[in-house]
């Protein structure tokens, strides 16, 4: 146990949280680089997925996205890219991070879209729906749950490429376990360990109970149990065709539920 | 890129044949390095996890309390594992391979804990009713009917397994990690990149091996296949 101790004595030590390299600065730059990369994951990868959903084509593409990415180690992109003219600083680093968070987001958003049931779409149409409004005011409603995990998985795997990016001399909270590692500090690289630990668990906790909270169908649910239609946000203007969307709505969220949703479609990679 | 005149080592190319022939032992042994980590991480998963999926699938409790540790561990980023198990088995090769078993179990409790929920419920009642036993259920019906899901979590686990296995290197057990570390610290561009080449084609090499095991493995696919 002298080895907790260390890292108790590590951490309570105020001069390792101070200053440029301390534990403050680190956590800023990582969260805000993992926050940037995220960001231009959704804005890039979700309509590409959405629109290839809505559209079936390029299925083959979006699903093995996420194969491909899991096969590249994090550490060899990171390293050919500090050997590139870019070198190692926060726009390579945001690049890394992004190419392993696309993956995903893409086969997640598509697979959500792609499996919304057909005849759901169908009414939509018969209710002279454009195919962007389908796609905006069906569609997506309906594929939250999988967008949401694809971001949840993407925002996971970002903080920890992130970490490996210490390894290539990058910003980040991975710099104190790599420090200790070349060291031979364990409290150093143990207390490094356990504030990555609790940083890559508040995010996977954060994005879970996000995704309890925003997911339309359970909201749905809430609202045939408690008051009305709270949640009947997709057919508000047009009463008469609420009751079998949230109808449909529940039979892919039972489906989603016992399938892809809990086990997650396309896992990350795990840190590479 | 004047590789085609030899001094592409001189002139620090991506892409360097002499590189290639004047390391060929360094990178083979790296390379033997990797396949072997990666073999003992999945075996040793494997043995692990079968039983364990066994055990507790009948258990709600244990079996949501497994799944939630699963998805905990999943989160943990690679390095900060590695940081984790410094204290309990030192700054030595097992920090490594323990860490990669570590993951492939969370994928393959999944997969196994799928594979036996998705075996027919009627398929196991014929089968006790030509009075098989629970042993004799579990391993002729119930394992092979689940081969297909455990397959594809041996995949995701050996090609994840290969690309984790990289910063193996921080304790000197990266296989060809330790090569792409190395070039990165002398700035040696085809090093970094035959090492890291070396790697997707492994993962896919490894990947493409399953896929023929399990093909040899579920003769019944085949032929369901070709009925239809």
């Amino acid at each position: 146990m002298s080895s907790l101790r260390g890292v108790v004595d590590w951490l309570t030590d105020g001069a390792h949280w101070r200053g440029s390299d301390g534990v403050v600065v680190r956590t800023l730059q990582h969260v805000e680089l993992s926050a940037v990369a995220l960001v231009i994951v959704v804005l890039v990868a979700l309509p590409v997925a959405m629109w290839l959903g809505h559209i079936k084509k390029g299925g083959f593409l979006a699903v093995n996205v996420t194969n491909v990415g899991r096969a590249v180690p994090t550490f060899a992109v990171l390293t050919l890219l500090a050997l590139t003219s870019l070198g190692i600083g926060n726009r390579s680093v945001v690049l890394a991070l992004v190419l392993f968070g696309i993956p995903p987001v893409l086969t997640n958003a598509y697979v959500g879209v792609r499996e919304v049931d057909p005849r759901v779409v169908e009414a939509a149409r018969g209710m002279g729906m454009t195919g962007m409004q389908q796609l905006r005011r069906v569609e997506l409603p309906l594929a939250v749950p999988l967008v949401l995990n694809g971001i949840r998985l993407a925002a996971v795997q970002i903080v920890a490429t992130m970490t490996i990016a210490a390894l290539v001399s990058g910003p980040g909270l991975g710099r104190i376990i790599q420090e200790g590692f070349a060291t031979q500090n364990e409290p150093e690289l143990e207390a490094g360990a356990v504030l990555v630990v609790v940083l890559a668990l508040l995010v996977e906790g954060g994005f879970a109970l996000l995704q309890r909270v925003v997911d339309p169908i359970r909201r749905a649910h809430r609202g045939d149990s408690s008051r009305g239609s709270r949640g009947g946000r997709s057919g508000r203007s047009r009463r008469p065709a609420e009751p079998s969307l949230v109808a449909a709505a529940s039979v892919v969220g039972a489906g989603l539920q016992n399938g892809n949703r809990e086990e997650g479609l396309g896992a990350p990679s795990t840190a590479g | 890129m004047n590789f085609r005149t030899g001094d592409c080592l001189e002139a620090n190319s991506w892409i360097c044949a002499k590189f290639i022939s004047t390391r060929k032992d360094e990178l083979l042994s790296a390379l033997q390095q990797h396949v072997t980590l990666t073999a003992e991480t999945v075996a040793i998963a494997l043995a692990i996890s079968l039983p364990l999926a066994i055990a507790v699938r009948r258990g709600r409790h244990a079996r949501g309390g497994l799944l939630g540790l699963a998805t905990a561990v999943y989160t943990v980023p690679s390095l900060a594992l590695f940081g984790l198990l410094v204290p309990i088995t030192g700054l030595h090769s097992t920090t490594v391979l323990v860490g990669l078993v570590l993951y492939s179990l969370t994928i393959l409790i999944r997969n196994v804990l799928a594979g036996l929920d998705s075996v027919p419920a009627e398929v196991v009642e014929a089968a006790r009713g030509m009075g098989m036993g629970r042993l004799r259920i579990l391993l002729q019906v119930e394992l092979p009917l689940a081969t297909p899901s455990i397959f594809a979590g041996l995949r995701v686990a050996t090609v994840s397994t290969v690309a984790l296995a990289t910063i193996g290197y921080l304790i000197g057990e990266g296989g060809l990690g330790n090569l792409i570390h190395e070039g990165l610290t002398n700035y040696f561009k085809a090093e970094v990149l035959t090492a890291s080449v070396l790697c997707v084609l492994l993962a896919i090499g490894l990947d493409a091996v399953l896929v023929g095991l399990q093909f040899l493995l579920t003769p019944w696919a085949r032929r369901a296949g070709r009925a239809q």
